[in-house]
């Protein structure tokens, strides 16, 4: 699956960097042969909008650049987005910024973790860790970008609760993670075969024998 | 000493569950046995799994609204503020003033219905039947005003995206006055019967402790996290649909036990009560739908909004393509989170307590296995 996404992804989005564009395709397509039946939406779209990008803008906070001086380069991007603050980290040095967040920043309690698929993306799944601080009543999420196929350091040495959040992320999108526990499927049979919320799985799709052999439909489905 | 006697203690490994009684749906607990003593748990969830947020993805905006009613079906009117809430926030779209309060008032008494349904069987489990005759006579009057707004008892889908669907039917003023003057002896009631009640004290104190630190550790939050001393309500810290400006207490206890969770949650109650008698005085005329378009687009982008559900931080994070559907639409289930720390909370405990100990974690499965 891997070699599958891979020529995919050199072909349209740039290989790293802040929000990739979803779309990559689109936008240029859409330009040439869906402006002439729509000629009032035509009017405007093309020049002052990059296509499909998040509207962020800078996170300007002492943590932000105290982050940014703790961890220069490891740090991509800090941004802004409808009042919601996030960094996109490397994804080697995330766990070194939760901890860093914990200890010095006071960001104790891990709200969730979970996995946003971009199948066309050389970096395929955005991992978003959400941290909240009771001391400074500030909610920030920590997010990285990985291949598929990377095994990310597991986040349970520094927040206990991110044992079973790990564990529905990697049943939901096969994302393994490094020094887990008990890095078993959490929600769906031990069995089962295939991730659903990747986005190349079909919500019709199901493991097929999975159902045949347990529930006894003959159709799988 | 080679030979044993049936005296003798081994580990047995015993099957609580997927169909029982006292773990409140279809929870599979394993629990590590030394006589009557627990040593270890492993909880098997996923039983009621349904792919909640797959199928969010394949929905429009509008379309899934009545899905999240289905997890945490008790509080189904909690499930769609929260989403709607994350949604607006998308759209950047201001809810009008009369909806705001509107909200509030329905989903107070939605807490109120939850927590009876709580005390019921969580009674029930302890030993004690008459309480939940009593909650869930109790509760029809709040299924019924429910019923009366939208014509749905249990998934009311009361919300739309943006406000409400439905005006205030005539009356519904009155009927939340009545409720709240009829409710607040019926607590009364409950705590006659319960809080000084020495089975119900002896079953429950010193049982399940959970500090305030390792509720932050295990993110666990709602009742269980404030009867551990940590002063920390979503309404209060972040406040949403306009909970700024109502005033009301957050019930905190300090020891962190099933009897400190107990308190805390029937003192949530009365503090429901406490709102839902300012909101219903100051419910403003005007608008219940905000602007929002026929096909709801957000523009590229993410957010994370979350509220104080009655089971704890309920939150959404959805991450829009520019579509009519929702890229990604994660749900933070409270329920989940909360039952991660269940094997913390009884090892070293006795059996006996397990039963309680879940009971007073107030999961529902549905929001648990999504």
């Amino acid at each position: 699956m891997a070699d599958e996404q891979k020529p995919g992804g050199s072909e349209a989005p740039p290989p790293s960097g802040s929000e990739a564009p979803k779309p990559a395709a689109k936008p240029a397509a859409d330009a040439a042969k869906a402006a002439p039946p729509k000629p009032a939406a035509a009017a405007h779209p093309a020049p002052p909008k990059p296509p499909a990008t998040m509207a962020a803008t800078p996170w300007d906070s002492d943590l932000a650049r105290d982050l940014k001086t703790h961890f220069a380069e490891s740090i991509t991007e800090t941004s802004t987005y409808l009042g919601q603050s996030f960094l996109v980290a490397k994804p080697d040095s995330v766990i070194p910024i939760l901890e860093y967040l914990k200890l010095e920043a006071d960001f104790d309690y891990l709200v969730d973790v979970t996995a946003v698929d971009w199948p066309k993306r050389a970096e395929r799944f955005d991992l978003v860790y959400i941290l909240y601080s009771f001391s400074r009543n500030e909610r920030i999420r920590v997010k990285t970008h990985i291949a598929e196929g990377f095994k990310p350091e597991t986040a349970t040495g520094v927040h206990l609760t991110a044992n079973w959040l790990e564990r529905e992320v990697y049943d939901m999108f096969g994302i393994e993670f490094a020094g887990h526990p008990d890095l078993r499927r959490i929600l769906l049979p031990e069995e089962w075969q295939g991730f659903p919320l990747r986005k190349d799985q079909s919500i019709l799709k199901q493991d097929d024998r999975w159902v045949q052999e347990n529930l006894g439909i003959p159709s799988g489905q | 000493m080679s030979e044993t006697t049936f005296l003798d203690s081994t580990e047995l490994v015993l099957n609580m569950g997927p169909q029982h009684p006292s773990t409140h749906g279809v929870l599979r607990v394993i629990l590590k046995l030394d006589g009557e003593k627990v040593l270890g748990t492993d909880c098997v969830i996923g039983y009621l799994h349904r792919g909640v947020e797959k199928i969010g993805e394949n929905r429009t905006y509008a379309q899934f609204n009545p899905y999240v009613d289905r997890m945490d079906y008790v509080a189904a009117i909690s499930n769609g503020l929260g989403y709607c809430l994350a949604v607006e926030k998308l759209l950047s779209v201001e809810v009008p003033a009369r909806a705001q309060c509107v909200r509030v008032i329905l989903t107070e008494l939605n807490r109120i219905a939850s927590h009876l349904l709580w005390l019921g069987t969580h009674a029930l489990d302890i030993g004690a039947i008459t309480p939940v005759f009593y909650c869930l006579r109790e509760r029809e009057e709040a299924l019924k005003i429910f019923e009366k707004y939208c014509g749905a008892r249990l998934t009311t889908h009361a919300f739309r995206i943006g406000g409400l669907q439905y005006e205030t039917y005539d009356g519904f003023e009155q009927d939340i006055r009545d409720f709240n003057k009829w409710f607040l002896p019926k607590v009364d009631e409950y705590e006659e019967l319960l809080t000084n009640n020495r089975i119900w004290v002896g079953r429950l104190k010193g049982v399940g402790i959970l500090s305030g630190d390792e509720c932050k550790e295990y993110g666990v939050t709602g009742p269980v996290l404030r009867a551990a001393g940590v002063k920390w309500d979503i309404r209060k810290a972040l406040p949403y649909s306009g909970y700024e400006k109502y005033e009301f207490d957050i019930p905190i206890r300090e020891n962190g036990d099933t009897y400190d969770r107990y308190i805390v949650r029937m003192q949530e109650m009365r503090q429901s009560v406490r709102i839902m008698a300012q909101a219903v005085e100051a419910i403003p005329e005007g608008p219940i739908m905000g602007k929002v378009g026929k096909v709801i687009k957000p523009a590229v982008g993410e957010a994370y909004v979350s509220i104080e559900a009655p089971k704890g931080e309920l939150g959404y994070y959805v991450v829009s393509d520019g579509s009519t559907q929702p890229y990604r639409l994660r749900v933070r289930p409270p329920s989940f989170v909360n039952l991660q720390a269940l094997d913390r909370m009884v090892a070293g405990g006795l059996i006996a307590d397990v039963v309680a100990i879940i009971g007073t974690l107030d999961i529902v499965l549905g929001e648990v296995d999504r």
